[in-house]
């Protein structure tokens, strides 16, 4: 873990952009706070999500299931534990739930994968609401003393703490052996990797992200109910960001974040019935405009103009 | 008894989905995620045509299979080749088809809800009881299972036995064998792929005869034909035929017995055996 002069110069630069950005609620505690919120929380998103997609090509659908399930932490467990211990809880059990989702299918081909995820945020939706049923339980209240700005800075240092997480996993011998699972994955278990460990391991962070991020969101819904945690579009929008940004740098997904936000945000409050149809444009844009997303789009550019001047 | 006739008769409608399905990925290798949004356009049709000329949803399946089978004609042909032809390898193509699909998808239940908006829609047509072995059923569900058994037959004859359905078979086992003995891969997957987009349109105008839908169902239906296929085995006509019947018994036993919310979980449980056990598919062989 020698660190070279353009890691630490990263790291500064990592660490300054973080500070300008924990000073927006100083500034604006309205609109654009709310925006905030929203950037950073499709921030932790995508860029873990993008931590495990980016080197191995699974996408993976199961981040509304994740997040909803990380609301539901916070709001059976607020009224008996206190806030920052409900986060690291949710952090735990999507964890192990994505260890578990992991284990029964990463072993196999990529579709079974993104099948299985498709629906998981339907499934847990379903059991329940079946178990709500039973027992006669509608929604619950989640009634905190946490303003927007707290929430904004919670998911904040979630977001520094992925960052740095995805830093940290490059480095390490898991991060080449992943980048070697995602070149070739027949060269990565004749040398020796456990091809299918690796990727559990991996996915575990996506799954504890989200169940965070869906922890930290929870007090801002006030009230839970499992249409609201578990809307199977937080999904969709999640891949989308990451992989108009590009999956295949750490920094990659943010570029995809933000203008989307922007982009939704737009079409929401001009055409509000039209957000499917933007969804369904943007994936058809990655797939056949943008390969490789804003990451990709800048390479080929670099490339261009090189060529040009060896000329 | 009751709900095994009733499984049997609503997995004969799953059976028809799952083949359209069966047809686009095993012989295309097109991973189709809006195909649920082609059997929920199919049941409109059928809805518009009986409501505004009380058009009887047999006939207008013949309408609703050409149609279906040019849309997916030019979709594949405009948008899926060439992405066959830019993929390298197999995982790309799989990555980038399941991405355009889901775009389609969208774009479809986007269209359609602008156009008909969110609610559901349902008609009456030949709500009438019919008794089976002591029992009464919706004649609806019955001449909807009649018609499905009545297409899956045609098409498993027409894989079996024609010379197109031959060439469609070496294609589904070795694309790349396929072309050296002189097999149009490309013509031929079109046309699967096509007619796997009729086939699952139908099935839809079948199924709006006595289920309610509305526009964002598609997606559950791409679920359960997906986990349909996987559980009968890519290319198995057989296993596909078994395995809709499972999962429509398993599904009216758990809406009969436990909760009607919960034929999703249920259709899961059946996918997460299938995974753990029988990874190849239920008739399928071990890879060597």
């Amino acid at each position: 873990m020698s660190l070279t002069a353009t890691d630490i110069r990263n790291l500064c630069l990592a660490t300054l952009v973080f500070a300008v950005c924990a000073l927006l609620p100083l500034g604006d505690q309205g609109y654009w706070l709310g925006l905030g919120v929203t950037i950073a929380m499709f921030t932790a998103l995508a860029t873990s999500w993008a931590l495990f997609s980016g080197p191995t090509h699974y996408i993976s659908l199961a981040t509304a299931a994740f997040f909803g399930v990380g609301t539901y932490v916070t709001g059976l467990g607020i009224d008996t534990l206190p806030f920052w211990s409900l986060v690291g809880l949710a952090g735990v059990i999507g964890a192990v739930l994505a260890a578990l989702v992991g284990l029964a299918t990463l072993r196999l081909s990529g579709v079974y994968f993104v099948i299985f995820t498709l629906g998981l945020a339907e499934l847990v939706r379903q059991v329940i609401t079946w178990v709500q049923n039973n027992s006669g339980q509608k929604g619950l209240y989640v009634l905190t003393d946490l303003d927007e700005a707290g929430i904004y800075w919670w998911l904040l240092g979630l977001s520094a703490a992925v960052f740095l997480a995805g830093w940290l996993i490059g480095r390490s011998r898991l991060g080449f052996a992943l980048r070697i699972i995602g070149d070739d994955e027949t060269v990565a278990a004749h040398s020796g990797i456990n091809t299918a460990r690796a990727k559990v391991l991996l996915f575990m962070v996506p799954g504890a992200v989200a169940a965070m991020t869906g922890a930290i969101l929870a007090p801002r819904y006030v009230y839970i109910e499992p249409s609201l945690a578990f809307a199977p579009i937080l999904s969709f929008q999640v891949v989308i960001m990451a992989l108009l940004g590009g999956a295949s740098r750490l920094w990659g997904p943010v570029l995809g974040v933000i203008p989307f936000t922007f982009l939704l945000e737009a079409v929401s409050s001009n055409f509000p019935n039209q957000t499917t149809l933007v969804i369904g444009v943007a994936f058809l844009v990655i797939v056949y405009l943008l390969p490789g997303g804003f990451v990709g789009l800048m390479g080929r550019i670099n490339r261009h103009l090189n060529t040009r001047e060896g000329t | 008894m009751d709900i095994l006739i009733t499984g049997i008769l609503l997995g004969g409608t799953y059976a028809l989905i799952a083949m359209g399905l069966n047809l686009q990925y095993g012989v295309a290798r097109i991973m189709n995620l809006a195909n649920g949004e082609i059997l929920v356009a199919g049941g409109y049709f059928a809805f518009i045509a009986y409501t505004a000329t009380q058009l009887s949803p047999i006939l207008t399946i013949f309408l609703v299979a050409p149609l279906a089978f040019a849309l997916n004609w030019l979709i594949y042909r405009l948008m899926l080749q060439p992405l066959v032809n830019r993929a390298k390898n197999r995982g790309q193509l799989e990555t980038d088809s399941i991405l355009a699909t889901f775009g389609l998808s969208f774009i479809g239940l986007g269209l359609m809800l602008s156009f008909f908006g969110g609610d559901y829609f349902s008609y009456s047509f030949m709500a009438v009881p019919v008794e089976l072995l002591g029992n009464t059923y919706g004649a609806n569900r019955v001449l909807s299972f009649v018609m499905a058994v009545l297409i899956c037959g045609a098409l498993y004859l027409w894989l079996n036995r024609s010379r197109a359905g031959l060439s469609i078979r070496a294609i589904a086992t070795a694309p790349a064998s396929a072309r050296l003995v002189g097999i149009d891969v490309k013509h031929l997957s079109a046309l699967a792929f096509a007619l796997g987009g009729a086939v699952t349109a139908v099935g839809g105008a079948l199924i709006s005869t006595y289920l309610t839908l509305d526009a964002s169902t598609g997606v559950v239906f791409t679920l359960k034909a997906l986990i349909i296929v996987i559980m009968g085995g890519v290319g198995d006509v057989r296993g596909t035929i078994v395995a809709a019947l499972l999962l429509g018994i398993l599904e009216t036993l758990v809406a009969s017995l436990l909760d009607p919310g919960l034929t999703l979980a249920a259709a899961y449980v059946m996918f997460l055996g299938i995974l753990l056990f029988r990874p190849q598919g239920l008739f399928g062989k071990k890879p060597t």
